[in-house]
């Protein structure tokens, strides 16, 4: 690989202004492809989910998925675009292996829903108004796996492997317009953005969003315009770009290198550009020099898409609630800073909490744990947390069993460890572990009177009003219980047996 | 034998439903007459000897059983080899497909096999139906019956001539710019463009999606209509297919009558590039519908004089984009893949090798009229004059019940005398062309002979979208006086090869 020469961040953003353009591939969870009824089961032999119609073998004709069309409203309806009241799919023509009919069924100027936007908020709470240009419907392509080539690439490879599984599944994708004006924060607003964007494609329940799993990809178009200027310059395509990091790092990385290229007085060339995860760089793809056509027409197999405006307005009422308005709700019922908010956003422990609460739990207590223990436990075994073996309601119980008073924290501790290592629910890992506080006051009082009897030196100091040496002794009745003593109980009892009060 | 193959569709099923007839005899009757004749005209790409005689052999079945069958049961049929047919070869007349067995079955043909019509087997046709001749077939041209050494019409030559060499009584065409009308007038049979959307193209290779459409073709009017039901209805896989219920076709073809309507006779259907014999016939059959009682209205409709150039638009760029999908990839045809070409090598090279001349011909138009840039001027342009057209067809039928024109504006002409002249070619479907573009309903039926070749001449129905009963009641109409002048149907001039 050739080393790119950079500019440093900072320079970069002294003489230049970022302007950005995301687009965004969504793949929607439908059951069956978009034109015909094979499944989009993930996971199947190769081809083995084709049909005449996904392969596009000659005479076969498409079918609109009904739920598709829904899912493209509202997505549409939820970034507050106009949907339109009529609109065709358009055929984009270009050659590839891993597209059948050698022409994607997409949309061109007319697409489902346009002119609208997504508020997205940044770390800080500073919230940055994305204006979205278009989301049109569309398929994905099958995949090609490039054999004997260095890069993985069709060039250079010794044959290819074709897997039409994916050919046919719906894809909606959401085009940017211009952002303008992020500044210094611009791969923090593309971050954000796609963030966003991934919980309310989630929160609407049209898709699963994984990045890691390709059902949601990422292009970042960017280009410089000297600070103070208004054209735009030429942009970089950064093609794929799969992860939330990799979207910000991507955004960075084309920053310091066009600006590198501008200011040793090259110009940018357009192009699409690959990422590179291992290093956050990007190289040279294809040149895109407006030369390409795909030769859109109206798909002449389809008829055009009309949704009836009261379906429109059904769907409209039927949103949920949005993201960005859900997570300002719970962070004002929890009672805790953006900041707080913002590290629970980013485990993934905004649901689980939630489910918690609702399970019984206290907000603080469900947040200590998510955003605790399991938050650490997840993150050592590389899982997300609804990926634990721990229900919500598993953790209200240990809250309540805390609350109670029949668990301390440190046997809490045990019982998750307990309820994740498969032992059962928490009453049985308490029961087969025998974890309960001892407070009979008789075992206690027999334990507590061991402790002074055996560190009179201790005893005596607190006695002459060295409150504060108490915690030894806390700590020998703790050793003598095994821990299964109420802390703050033994304190209580140390300092009357030995007449002593607090403050 | 001789009798069984100068049978009409609506004798045989009412035969084999009386047990006057085996549906396995009448099979083997045509299939003689297909081995007797084909060799001269070759009618057929394909013959299905075993599945014939297995849905015969079904149908007598059925019968024994004593199981109701339906009106076309045990008919033979001879299939233009665009439809898909599930463990047979369809090639579309293409080497690009030479070979390829489809893995599915066209909804016509299941409608077909679900009616218990006997499909004989595959006709020749133009090259992925693209001409007016049937000499653009990869694997030979077609002899029209009436003179071996002429063309059949084309597309659908096969299956017209198939018709009038007494091979078979019915037929299936598809019509994108006048592929099944064309083929019948100059053959002396009948054939009928349904309205678009009333017949599924789902398993009809695509040439140009927007114009294409599948008919009935036979040698009587009440033939086409009994084929014509069981081929129309609403299709959930062809999102283009109408969901209304079929026009009474047949009703209408056993109660022929123009008495009391109007018929419209457009001005610009005549002229320049029209054979005297033709127009003569033509001229003929206006002053017959005057006598049976119609009143002929004279309507001028200049956009029609576009619409050729339209057509050679539009048709050409949604091929280009329909015939993308034949790369060498996974079906039909590959050439050069001798381990050293990339895919892309590869797919031209069987692009190259796959795709005849008029093809490449309108691949290479409809690429260019789609180019950004050009987009506008070309295509755009065509589809506004395509609204134009049809705004003009509306007009005229709120004067008019139906239009009537010469089919094509000469007669049959000899193999060979266009093949190297692609303008004169593409004029053989001037009549036909505005229908298509609009989407009505139109039928060709013979109406005499020209007198200075004596070759077959076609007289065209148009009718408004859905109303494709009115084609089979004027035309029964006038099947029925021709008949009565000139004391039996045209097709008993044909010689008897």
């Amino acid at each position: 690989m050739t080393v790119t020469e950079l500019l440093s961040y900072e320079a970069a953003l002294a003489s230049y202004d970022p302007v950005m353009g995301l687009e965004v591939h969504v793949e929607l969870g439908t059951k069956t492809k978009m034109f015909c009824g094979c499944s989009t089961e993930l996971g199947a032999e190769p081809n083995a989910q084709t049909c005449p119609t996904c392969l596009g073998l000659p005479g076969a004709l498409p079918v609109v998925n009904e739920i598709g069309v829904e899912s493209a409203i509202k997505i549409g309806l939820a970034l507050h675009c106009e949907i339109a009241e009529w609109c065709r799919f358009a055929r984009k023509n270009y050659f590839y292996p891993d597209m059948p009919k050698n022409f994607q069924t997409s949309q061109y100027d007319e697409p489902i829903a346009f002119n609208g936007y997504l508020d997205v908020q940044l770390e800080d709470g500073e919230v940055f108004r994305v204006e979205i240009e278009r989301a049109h419907m569309e398929e994905d392509t099958g995949k090609s796996t490039h054999i004997g080539g260095a890069t993985g690439r069709i060039h250079g490879a010794s044959h290819s492997l074709l897997d039409y599984n994916r050919a046919g599944i719906p894809l909606i994708e959401i085009v940017t317009k211009p952002i303008e004006g992020a500044g210094e924060r611009a791969p923090e607003v593309a971050k954000a953005y796609v963030a966003e964007l991934r919980e309310l494609i989630r929160a609407l329940g049209v898709s699963e969003a994984r990045m890691d799993k390709g059902q949601m990809r990422c292009d970042v178009n960017l280009s410089l315009r000297p600070n103070g200027t208004t054209t735009f310059g030429t942009r970089s395509e950064t093609k794929n770009v799969n992860s939330l990091r990799s979207v910000e790092r991507a955004a960075r990385f084309e920053i310091q290198r066009h600006a590198a290229v501008l200011e040793s007085g090259g110009t940018i060339i357009q192009e699409t550009r690959h990422f590179h995860e291992d290093d956050g760089s990007t190289t040279s793809g294809r040149i895109k020099d407006n030369a390409e056509d795909y030769r859109y027409f109206p798909e002449p197999d389809l008829v055009p898409v009309a949704p009836a405006r009261a379906w429109v307005e059904e769907l409209r009422a039927g949103l949920p609630e949005l993201p960005r308005v859900r997570r300002n709700r719970l962070r004002e019922e929890w009672g805790v800073s953006e900041q707080e908010m913002q590290s629970i956003l980013n485990a993934g422990a905004v649901d689980a909490i939630v489910a918690t609460v609702e399970a019984g739990a206290d907000a603080a207590s469900a947040r200590k744990w998510w955003m605790g223990e399991l938050a650490r436990n997840a993150n050592e075994k590389g899982v997300s947390l609804e990926e634990l073996p721990i229900t919500p309601a598993d953790v209200a119980r240990v809250s309540a069993l805390v609350a109670g008073g029949d668990l301390n924290d440190k046997l809490a501790r045990q019982v998750i460890e307990g309820v994740l290592a498969g032992e059962g629910a928490p009453d049985e890992v308490v029961e087969k572990r025998g974890l309960k506080v001892v407070s009979d006051d008789g075992a206690l009082g027999t334990a507590v009177d061991e402790a002074i009897a055996g560190n009179a030196a201790i005893a005596d100091k607190i006695r002459g009003g060295k409150v504060a040496a108490v915690g030894a002794l806390v700590g020998a009745v703790m050793k003598a219980t095994r821990g299964q003593a109420d802390a703050a109980k033994v304190k209580d009892l140390i300092l009357e047996k030995l007449g002593v009060s607090e403050g | 034998m001789t009798d069984i193959i100068k049978l009409t569709a609506a004798e045989i099923a009412a035969r084999i439903a009386s047990g006057d007839l085996t549906a396995v005899e009448v099979t083997e009757a045509h299939l003689a007459r297909i081995d007797a004749v084909d060799e001269k005209v070759h009618a057929f790409l394909h013959v299905d000897r075993e599945g014939a005689l297995a849905q015969a052999r079904a149908v007598d079945e059925k019968r024994a059983r004593g199981e109701k069958l339906g009106p076309l049961a045990g008919v033979p049929l001879a299939l233009k080899d665009i439809f898909t047919t599930r463990g047979v070869p369809t090639t579309v007349g293409s080497k690009m497909l030479e070979g390829w067995i489809p893995p599915y079955d066209a909804t016509l043909v299941k409608r077909l096999k679900a009616a218990d019509v006997v499909i004989l087997g595959k006709t020749n046709m133009d090259e992925f139906a693209m001409g007016s001749s049937t000499e653009n077939s990869a694997y030979g041209p077609t002899g029209n019956p009436w003179d071996l050494t002429r063309i059949p019409g084309g597309s659908g030559g096969g299956s017209s001539a198939a018709l009038a060499a007494y091979q078979a009584p019915l037929a299936i065409g598809t019509d994108t710019g006048g592929s099944i009308r064309q083929p019948a007038a100059v053959t002396g049979t009948v054939g009928v463009k349904p309205t678009y959307g009333a017949v599924s193209r789902y398993g009809m290779v695509a040439f140009s999606s927007s114009l294409d459409q599948g008919g009935p073709c036979a040698r009587t009017v009440l033939d086409a209509a009994l084929l014509h039901e069981a081929i129309a209805g609403h299709d959930p896989l062809d999102s283009t297919s109408i969901d209304l219920p079929v026009p009474p076709v047949v009703e209408a073809a056993r109660n022929g009558s123009v008495a009391g309507m109007r018929v419209g006779v457009v001005k610009q259907f005549r002229g320049e590039g029209y054979q005297a014999g033709v127009m003569q016939r033509f001229d003929e059959s206006v002053e017959l519908l005057k006598e049976l009682g119609a009143e002929i209205v004279e309507l001028d409709c200049p956009t029609f004089d576009l619409a050729l150039s339209a057509y050679y638009l539009i048709a050409p760029s949604e091929c280009s984009s329909n015939l993308a999908r034949f790369d060498g990839l996974r079906y039909g045809l590959r050439a050069g893949d001798d381990g050293t070409r990339s895919a892309e090598d590869v797919t031209a090279l069987t692009r190259e090798a796959g795709f005849g001349p008029e093809v490449k011909r309108r691949i290479i138009l409809g690429t260019y009229a789609l180019s950004s840039g050009y987009y506008d001027a070309w295509f755009g342009s065509a589809q506004k004059v395509r609204t134009l057209i049809t705004r003009e067809f509306e007009n005229a039928f709120e004067q008019v019940d139906v239009i009537v024109s010469p089919t094509t504006p000469t007669t049959a002409f000899p193999i060979g005398e266009r093949a190297d002249d692609p303008m004169a070619m593409y004029l053989a479907d001037l009549c036909t062309i505005p229908t298509n573009l609009a989407g009505n309903a139109a039928m060709s039926l013979p109406c005499g002979l020209a007198p200075e070749d004596g070759l077959p001449v076609g007289l065209q129905i148009i009718a408004p979208a859905m109303q494709d009963d009115r084609l089979y009641k004027v035309g029964a109409a006038v099947e029925a006086a021709f008949v009565e002048k000139w004391g039996h149907p045209l097709i008993e001039e044909a010689p008897s090869l």
